[in-house]
């Protein structure tokens, strides 16, 4: 189970440099998902001539499912200059995964709650952290994607692009930086602030239980 | 004394590297750094190297100032949280301990207590920045510190023949950014690949120290090649090390090879840093041969 929380509005904004298409996944809004305050700030972007189109579906984290809503928006993509993604972070990871040439952002933070985790496919995974660090690293999660779940930067263990821990598998930072580079905005992860975890996000966690 | 008054001096900074023990007796070792590495400028501490438990890092940074020695505190994020970090960045400083090499650390599994927890809640960037804060009188929890604050040599690592070059120079921008103020590199035994990394990495402006190992033999390479991570060893250096075995197994081979290394990059590095892993004895001749 999960929570998700808008971030933000500012932060929002600061994404949002140009057109936005925006995609909604409310697969999981049994669990938490902020619906109305979603709405109404894609509303004013809406009304601010930000938005190319909305796409709202469920389970965005199944890849097919989402090639095939996604194909009968082509031209709003195309005409987009980033893709904002309302949803949990595996979410976001399976749109930047899609659409790998293009600025694909979270506008949402994932908090863990404990329990059953749904039937989210596990092509990626979210550590539910509750501070999204998916918008500094070209969508690819460095929680999960990096063994040691570093959010600064690779370390010195990976070999030939594989990761030291797990030589299977392929080193998260090696993928961030491609990704980056193919993006162009390699200069994004140049000049993020340092960035240190906040563990202590369980109060968000706590709040959503009250009010259920 | 800080590493980074040598280097503001133009002197060429020529390092070492000691593990401590695994237990409690430091005699040897102290017998050792006198014997050997009475002529270097500063001794490295590894913490914890490679995830195997032994003595504790800053505690034999301590034996060594005492014995009038250069202590350089390697300090890896891999077994302690925030909390521990910063306390014992607190406690080096009250010892007089005041180069701190900031690493994030192998992984708990490589070790010898594969079911260790690791830790990591700070990396070797956002390490470099709290050092940054408690120099400012401040720590990671927004407090303040008591008195005057603390101040340190801040150094981190990178790796040069890293398949990931991109990668590594992007966090040592990062490392730069947050505070780093001297490199040591992992160890180099392909000059060319080291200059062309440093081709791209002097415009940072921040002081390197090439990383050398004495190669030991053959075998050693080879695991290395295939094991070590931005370890890159040339075949000709192995045939080299293959040739005269008794030359070889004396380490009379593998210094040549490292000296003759030092040689070809000493214009493209501002000092060497020099990983023994035990051979601490071919350290004067290697001073010697690659003219330092």
């Amino acid at each position: 189970m999960l929570i998700t929380q808008l971030k933000a509005k500012e932060s929002i904004d600061a994404l949002v440099n140009g057109k936005a298409f925006i995609i909604n996944c409310f697969g999981c809004k049994e669990v938490h998902f902020p619906e109305q305050e979603a709405i109404s700030l894609q509303k004013e972007m809406a009304d601010a001539g930000r938005v190319t189109g909305t796409l709202t579906m469920d389970y965005i984290c199944n890849p097919d499912n989402l090639k095939l809503h996604t194909d009968n928006f082509k031209a709003e993509i195309d005409a987009a200059d980033i893709i904002l993604v309302f949803a949990c972070g595996v979410g976001v990871q399976t749109v930047s995964d899609l659409f790998a040439d293009k600025k694909v952002y979270a506008a949402c933070d994932t908090y863990r709650l404990p329990g059953y985790q749904g039937v989210t496919p596990q092509l990626f995974d979210c550590d539910q952290c509750g501070m999204c660090f998916l918008n500094g690293t070209g969508g690819i999660c460095p929680l999960t994607a990096c063994s040691k779940g570093l959010v600064n930067g690779q370390c010195g263990g990976a070999k030939n692009g594989m990761c030291e821990v797990d030589p299977e598998m392929e080193c998260g930072w090696e993928r961030i930086q491609k990704r980056l580079t193919a993006l162009c905005r390699i200069d994004v992860l140049k000049n993020l602030p340092v960035q240190i975890r906040d563990y202590s996000t369980d109060d968000a966690t706590k709040e959503c239980k009250e009010t259920e | 004394m800080k590493v980074t008054e040598l280097f503001k001096e133009g002197k060429f900074v020529v390092s070492a590297e000691v593990g401590p023990p695994k237990g409690i007796h430091v005699e040897e070792l102290i017998e050792e750094a006198k014997k050997y590495l009475s002529n270097v400028d500063a001794i490295n501490v590894t913490d914890n190297q490679s995830s195997v438990m032994r003595l504790g890092s800053l505690a034999m940074c301590k034996v060594l100032k005492d014995n009038g020695f250069n202590p350089i505190f390697q300090l890896t994020c891999r077994d302690r949280n925030r909390i521990a970090l910063e306390s014992d960045l607190l406690s080096a400083a009250m010892l007089g301990i005041d180069n701190v090499l900031a690493l994030t650390g192998d992984y708990t599994k490589l070790g010898d207590h594969p079911g260790a927890k690791p830790v990591f809640d700070l990396d070797s960037v956002s390490l470099l920045y709290t050092m940054g804060l408690l120099e400012q009188g401040k720590d990671l929890g927004g407090q303040d510190l008591i008195g005057e604050p603390p101040t340190f040599a801040k150094g981190a690592v990178v790796s040069p023949c890293s398949d990931s070059l991109d990668a590594q120079l992007v966090k040592m921008e990062r490392e730069i950014k947050a505070g780093a103020q001297f490199f040591q590199t992992q160890a180099i035994f392909d000059s060319e690949k080291y200059i062309k990394f440093y081709e791209r990495a002097k415009e940072f402006g921040v002081p390197i120290q090439l990383g050398i190992i004495v190669p030991k033999n053959a075998g050693m390479c080879n695991y290395m090649n295939n094991n070590v991570a931005g370890i890159s060893i040339p075949a000709s250096i192995i045939d080299e090390l293959k040739a005269d075995k008794e030359r070889t197994k004396a380490g009379i081979t593998g210094t040549e090879i490292a000296a003759r290394i030092i040689r070809e990059c000493k214009d493209y590095c501002q000092g060497v840093h020099i990983m023994t892993l035990g051979w601490e004895s071919k350290i004067p001749s290697l001073l010697e041969q690659a003219g330092l």
